[in-house]
C-alpha cells in the first residue's frame, strides 16, 4: 500500500473514531452508512429488476425467497436507512441553510421519534400483510 | 462552618489525596511507534488534570512533553483529550473525571500532526485563522461599529482562544485535511460581521469554497468542546445562510438583467 493510499484509509476510518464523541458525531456516522447503504440496495435492486427480462420462472423463484422472513427483516432494515437517511436529512438541510440552528438537538430527536414510529408502523404491515 | 461543609468545593478535606492512575499517549519521533505509559499520582481531587501532568513531569519522567502557560483557560495552549474528550486540563479538576484509584486517560488532539507526546502541531490551524483575517483589537483602539448591530454577537467571537479543541472533536476535520476547520471558519463569520477594516467580500469568497463552510456536515462536536462558548457550529450556519442569501439574490438579478 502506497502513503497516499494508507493516508485514504486511515481518514476513511477516521469517521469510526467515535470516542468522546456525542450524538451529532453517531447521527454523521449513521447518515453515512446509510448513505452508502441505500446505494447498494439502489443497486442490487436493479440488478433484482433485471430477472424480469429473464423470465417468469425466474422471477417466481426470487419472489417466493423475497417472501422469507429474513428477508422481510432486510426489508425492516432498508426501511430504517430510508426513514433515517431522509429525517436527518431534512434536520442538515434546515440547519445548513441556518433554519432552526438554535433548535437542532430538538429537531433531530423529533425526527427521530417520528422515524421509530414510522418504522414500528411499517415494520409491523411488512409482517402482517 | 455548616455553609462551607455543604459547599461541593469545600466539602472536600484539603488534605486528602487520591491515588490516580494517568494512562498518557507517549510518542517520540526518534523512537519509533506511538504508545501509552502508565503514571501513579498522588492528588488532591480539587487540582487539576494539568497539575498531574506537571507533577509526572516534575518527580517521574522530565522527557513527558505537553503545552501549558496560563492555567486558566486563557491562553488556550494545553489542549489535549481527557479521557477521550478534548479538554482544557488546566481547568478541569480531578474529582470531575475520575474517582480515587480511577485512571485518567491523555492523549493528543487529534487532526492535528503530531509533534511528541501530547504536543500537536498547530501552525497550518493559525495560518487558517490568518486567511481568515481574523484579528483582535484592543478595546482601547475605537472601533466604528455599526449601531444597528447587535453588540452582544460581537463579543462572542472574542472569546476564541485558539486551542484547536474544535478542529480535534470535528469529524469532517478528521477525513479532509484540507477542511478550514470549525474555528477559521467562526472567525471568518466574525470578520464578516465587524469587519474591521478587512474586506468582507474577500472573507467570503475565501469561506465560499469546497473545503470551506460547504464542507461542514452538522455534527455541532465543535460546539459541544469549546471552552469558551464560541458555538462555531452556530457561526458556521450563519455564514452559510449569509452565502446562500446572495446567491440567491444574485441568481434573481440576473434573471431581471435577462428579462430586459
Amino acid at each position: 500500500m502506497t502513503e497516499h493510499e494508507e493516508r485514504r484509509v486511515r481518514k476513511t476510518l477516521a469517521w469510526l473514531d467515535m470516542a468522546g464523541r456525542k450524538a451529532g458525531t453517531w447521527a454523521f456516522l449513521l447518515n453515512r452508512l446509510t448513505g452508502l447503504g441505500l446505494l447498494l440496495y439502489l443497486l442490487l435492486h436493479l440488478g433484482v429488476l433485471s430477472l424480469l427480462a429473464m423470465g417468469e420462472m425466474q422471477w417466481d423463484a426470487f419472489i417466493a425467497l423475497a417472501r422469507s422472513p429474513l428477508f422481510l427483516v432486510l426489508d425492516v432494515v432498508l426501511i430504517f436507512g430510508i426513514l433515517y437517511h431522509g429525517l436527518n436529512g431534512i434536520r442538515v438541510a434546515l440547519v445548513g441553510m441556518g433554519i432552526g440552528v438554535r433548535w437542532q438537538k430538538g429537531i433531530f430527536w423529533t425526527l427521530m421519534g417520528l422515524g421509530v414510529l414510522l418504522l414500528a408502523i411499517t415494520g409491523w404491515l411488512v409482517f402482517t400483510m | 462552618m455548616k455553609q462551607e461543609m455543604s459547599d461541593p468545593v469545600m466539602a472536600f478535606d484539603g488534605n486528602e489525596l487520591w491515588t490516580i492512575h494517568y494512562r498518557v499517549f507517549r510518542y517520540k519521533r526518534s523512537s519509533g511507534k506511538p504508545h501509552y505509559d502508565k503514571f501513579n499520582v498522588e492528588i488532591a481531587p480539587h487540582e487539576t488534570v494539568l497539575d498531574g501532568l506537571e507533577k509526572i513531569w516534575a518527580f517521574q519522567d522530565r522527557s513527558l512533553t505537553f503545552r501549558h502557560a496560563c492555567h486558566h483557560a486563557s491562553c488556550g495552549s494545553c489542549g489535549i483529550r481527557v479521557n477521550g474528550v478534548e479538554k482544557l486540563p488546566c481547568i478541569v479538576p480531578i474529582r470531575e473525571v475520575t474517582r480515587d484509584g480511577g485512571t485518567v486517560l491523555c492523549e493528543p488532539l487529534r487532526n492535528f500532526p503530531l509533534v511528541s507526546d501530547l504536543v500537536v502541531d498547530l501552525g497550518q490551524f493559525y495560518r487558517r485563522l490568518e486567511e481568515a483575517h481574523f484579528q483582535i483589537i484592543r478595546s482601547s483602539e475605537p472601533i466604528e461599529r455599526d449601531e444597528h448591530e447587535s453588540s452582544n454577537v460581537h463579543t462572542r467571537f472574542e472569546n476564541c482562544i485558539e486551542c484547536g479543541l474544535c478542529v480535534s472533536a470535528c469529524p469532517v476535520s478528521g477525513t479532509d485535511g484540507l477542511y478550514f476547520g470549525p474555528a477559521a471558519l467562526a472567525a471568518s463569520w466574525r470578520m464578516i460581521q465587524e469587519p474591521r477594516g478587512v474586506d468582507p467580500l474577500s472573507v467570503r469568497s475565501n469561506a465560499d469554497q469546497e473545503h470551506g463552510c460547504w464542507r461542514c456536515h452538522v455534527a455541532f462536536e465543535c460546539s459541544e468542546v469549546c471552552p469558551s462558548n464560541v458555538d462555531p457550529a452556530a457561526a458556521i450556519m450563519a455564514l452559510r445562510q449569509d452565502l446562500l442569501k446572495r446567491k440567491l439574490l444574485r441568481l434573481f438579478q440576473r434573471g431581471d438583467h435577462d428579462r430586459a
